[in-house]
């Protein structure tokens, strides 16, 4: 179970999180969804470890230990994946190179062995292929030259590969075509049980109409102002966040 | 998280990790006397038996050396060398020189497979039945101080008329040769430590390949450095007979000391008509430690004559130890249509400093080059790449392309890029590309995201930056040179 309990943060003086609260249970799917500069992708970066914040208040538990306090690597170690809103490029390191030494690294955190060229191999190949992924692209260097669809693609195969407990999108629909958007989605789809959550952060409904998530909140100006089921989506659909909007926060 | 006794062993055992190479060997040594003047170059040209004209080559070269100076132009910062203080020639005792490696003292054949070289093995695998052909065996000529100790797998290659032996046995073996060579490319003025080591060098590899062979496995040197207060001069001389290809490898450890050693080589590549020599380092001399106390002065001389036509000369470097180092493999393009190649990647961390690059002088007609260098900065160490491109108006059509890229880690290290560039000719074309980058904190936190440990991320993406270079290693090099790669930098970050 993860909890954030009334989580403030600042990134240069600036108060970005203004007390968030949310709680995910093993096996839920919490959307958010909220306007540009609301603090979505903030949230996700603090969940996920990335330096540069402030935490002035507030405090994340998952499963029983304090997230904030683990360094980036031990919270991919125990299951926290961020599939990133802008993927990260890194030349020369071949896509299978990336993934082999990420599965391998957390493997052998959890105590399994480590998988040899041949069977990795395997296991990739069959991702990619469920991802409608072309080989060709475990070669390239990670997301080196990689279109929008592309990396978010990567991103998504990433996930299928190394099996979080609690995985995070930020805006992973974001760039991609519609038939793109459903392989994704069949994919994350995939990954649903009953032992793993998700936060699956988004702009549009659209995705949601895929992934159908247990609950749905808002958030703007650093707050969760409204949360409901996933007819929650359908209205913000239409009304959009004007309800919501910079004008909250101003 | 506590410190539990289990988690500060697992952190004792990777720190010590850091420069694996560092225990000494405990053998006998037959030793020089500790000084540099007439006597000891008597004394070491006494040693190998050399024939009169040798001794006398080399005591040319120590009164020409007494009249230089030591250079003073690298970006280099270093106390005084005093070159008195040190022995010239040690060499493990032993009664006869051994004819096989079954005569060979077993605590040297130790040494060499605790630094990952198990000579006996690889001769004893390759003579398997069914294993011939399958995988290209290695054949290695093991120095030890100032001496070789074995060669493998000659036998086989003497078969094809290909000469590999240690150059004090080339000296007997073959003299003709040697004498023709020896020089004919680093002249023994050419520079301070070069006529050092012309007067004072103790011993290296020599290969000579035969017209039209191409040699069927890599042949390899592996140097130590273990007694203390000793400089290592060892002189390789390659050369490439018409049609023929060789690919050489060469690879240094030394002993964790606190005083700085001295050692200063000289590499001579030759290759006439339609040959290619293709010679890889991977340097890994005792760097100092974080404070930059001890290692070892590396001053280097590796030049290439590309003297016929269509010869092709490639030095790919992987320079990652040393407390000093000062080193420019060259090729000199001479023959029409020559090419030469310079691919390297240095990485200093901590106090290290290196000044290195190469140097590209283009004498024959369409004649090519090119440069690819990836220096990586960390800690507080510094490096500079020092390149010359020389078109002489000779060289018609002659093509140049430089590609130089630096990658700091951190902001206390320094990197600078030093192209000089004399085109005499106007229908040559030269290019040169530089960029200077660093590690960004979004690669890092991406692969940390996903399990990685800072260190690993860092070894990582520097292997990536490198990847042009590393891929013109060998096979059975470039794992090796990856892994030096990410424990050279150890300690960069967090
Ligand atoms: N490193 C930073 N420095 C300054 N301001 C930042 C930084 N990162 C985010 N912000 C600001 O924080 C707010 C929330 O950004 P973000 O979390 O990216 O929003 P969202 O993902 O919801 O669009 C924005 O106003 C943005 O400009
Ligand atoms: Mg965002």
């Amino acid at each position: 179970m993860i909890e954030i309990k009334n989580l403030h943060a600042t990134v240069d003086g600036k108060e970005i999180l203004r007390g968030i609260d949310l709680t995910i249970r093993p096996g839920e799917v919490h959307a958010i969804m909220g306007p540009n500069g609301a603090g979505k992708s903030t949230l996700s970066y603090l969940l996920a470890g990335r330096e540069g914040y402030e935490i002035t208040e507030g405090s994340v538990t998952y499963y029983g230990k304090d997230l904030l306090e683990m360094e980036p690597e031990e919270r991919a170690a125990e299951g926290v994946f961020l599939a990133f809103q802008y993927p990260v490029e890194i030349p020369g390191v071949a896509n299978t190179t990336f993934l082999k030494v990420a599965l391998n690294a957390l493997r052998k955190h959890r105590g399994e062995k480590e998988l040899d060229a041949m069977q990795f191999l395997k296991l990739v190949r069959e991702k990619t292929k469920a991802l409608g992924m072309s080989d060709d692209m475990l070669k390239r260097a990670v997301n080196v030259g990689f279109s929008g669809g592309e990396k978010k693609r990567n991103e998504s195969l990433q996930m299928a590969v190394l099996e979080p407990k609690f995985a995070i999108l930020d805006e992973t629909d974001s760039g991609l075509d519609i038939d793109a958007l459903r392989i994704v989605a069949e994919g994350v789809n995939a990954l649903r049980s009953p032992e793993r959550s998700m936060l699956v952060i988004t702009h549009y409904q659209r995705l949601l109409d895929y992934i159908v998530p247990d609950h749905v909140h808002v958030l703007a100006a650093g707050r969760i102002v409204r949360s409901g089921g996933k007819e929650l989506a359908v209205e913000l659909e239409k009304n959009g966040y004007r309800d919501f909007g910079a004008n909250e926060a101003a | 998280m506590a410190g539990t006794p289990e988690t500060i062993e697992q952190v004792r055992a990777v720190t010590e990790q850091k420069y694996k190479y560092g225990f000494t060997t405990d053998i006998e040594s037959d030793m020089a006397p500790k000084g540099l003047n007439e006597d000891t170059v008597r004394f070491i040209s006494a040693k190998k038996e050399e024939p009169e004209w040798l001794l006398e080559w080399r005591l040319k070269a120590f009164r020409a050396w007494q009249g230089m100076e030591e250079p003073h132009w690298p970006k280099l910062n270093y106390g005084p060398i005093d070159y008195q203080d040190a022995h010239y020639y040690a060499a493990p005792k032993q009664k006869n020189k051994p004819k096989s490696l079954d005569e060979v003292d077993p605590e040297l054949l130790k040494t060499y497979e605790k630094l990952g070289i198990p000579l006996r093995e690889q001769e004893i695998l390759a003579g398997v039945e069914g294993s011939e052909g399958k995988s290209p065996a290695i054949a290695v000529d093991a120095v030890f101080d100032s001496v070789s100790v074995a060669t493998t797998f000659r036998a086989k290659l003497e078969e094809m008329g290909i000469i590999f032996c240690a150059i004090s046995e080339a000296v007997h073996k073959c003299p003709e040769l040697v004498q023709k060579y020896l020089g004919s490319v680093v002249p023994y003025t050419d520079n301070y430590f070069a006529t050092l080591n012309s007067a004072v060098f103790t011993d290296g590899s020599f290969v000579y390949i035969p017209k039209g062979v191409r040699c069927p496995m890599e042949l390899s040197t592996y140097f130590r450095i273990n007694q203390a207060n000793t400089g290592q001069f060892e002189r390789t001389l390659i050369i490439a007979d018409e049609g023929s290809y060789v690919s050489y490898l060469e690879g240094c450890t030394a002993p964790q000391r606190d005083e700085n050693q001295l050692h200063a080589a000289v590499v001579e590549l030759v290759a006439l008509d339609d040959a290619t020599i293709k010679y890889s380092t991977v340097q890994n001399w005792y760097p100092g430690n974080e404070e930059g106390v001890g290692g070892i002065y590396n001053f280097v001389t590796k030049r290439g004559a590309c003297r016929g036509k269509n010869s092709k000369i490639s030095w790919t470097q992987v320079e990652t130890g040393s407390a000093i180092t000062w080193k420019y493999p060259s090729c000199i393009l001479q023959g029409d249509n020559s090419v030469g190649e310079f691919y390297s990647v240095a990485i200093t961390n901590n106090r290290q400093q290196a000044d290195t690059g190469t140097k590209m002088i283009h004498i024959g007609k369409n004649t090519r080059s090119t440069i690819v260098s990836k220096g990586i900065s960390a800690g507080r160490a510094d490096q500079t790449y020092r390149g010359l491109v020389k078109i002489l108006p000779k060289a018609e059509g002659a093509r140049n392309h430089t590609q130089c890229d630096s990658l700091l880690i951190g902001d206390q290290c320094g990197a600078h890029t030093v192209p000089y560039i004399e085109n005499r000719n106007r229908s040559a074309r030269v290019e040169h590309e530089a960029t200077t980058a660093k590690i960004s904190e979004d690669q890092l936190f991406y692969c940390r995201q996903r399990g990685l440990s800072a260190e690993d991320a860092v070894s990582l993406i520097v292997n990536g930056f490198c990847k042009e270079v590393l891929k013109e290693l060998p096979m059975e090099f470039a794992v090796e040179a990856q892994k030096l790669v990410g424990i050279s930098l150890e300690g960069s970050v967090g």
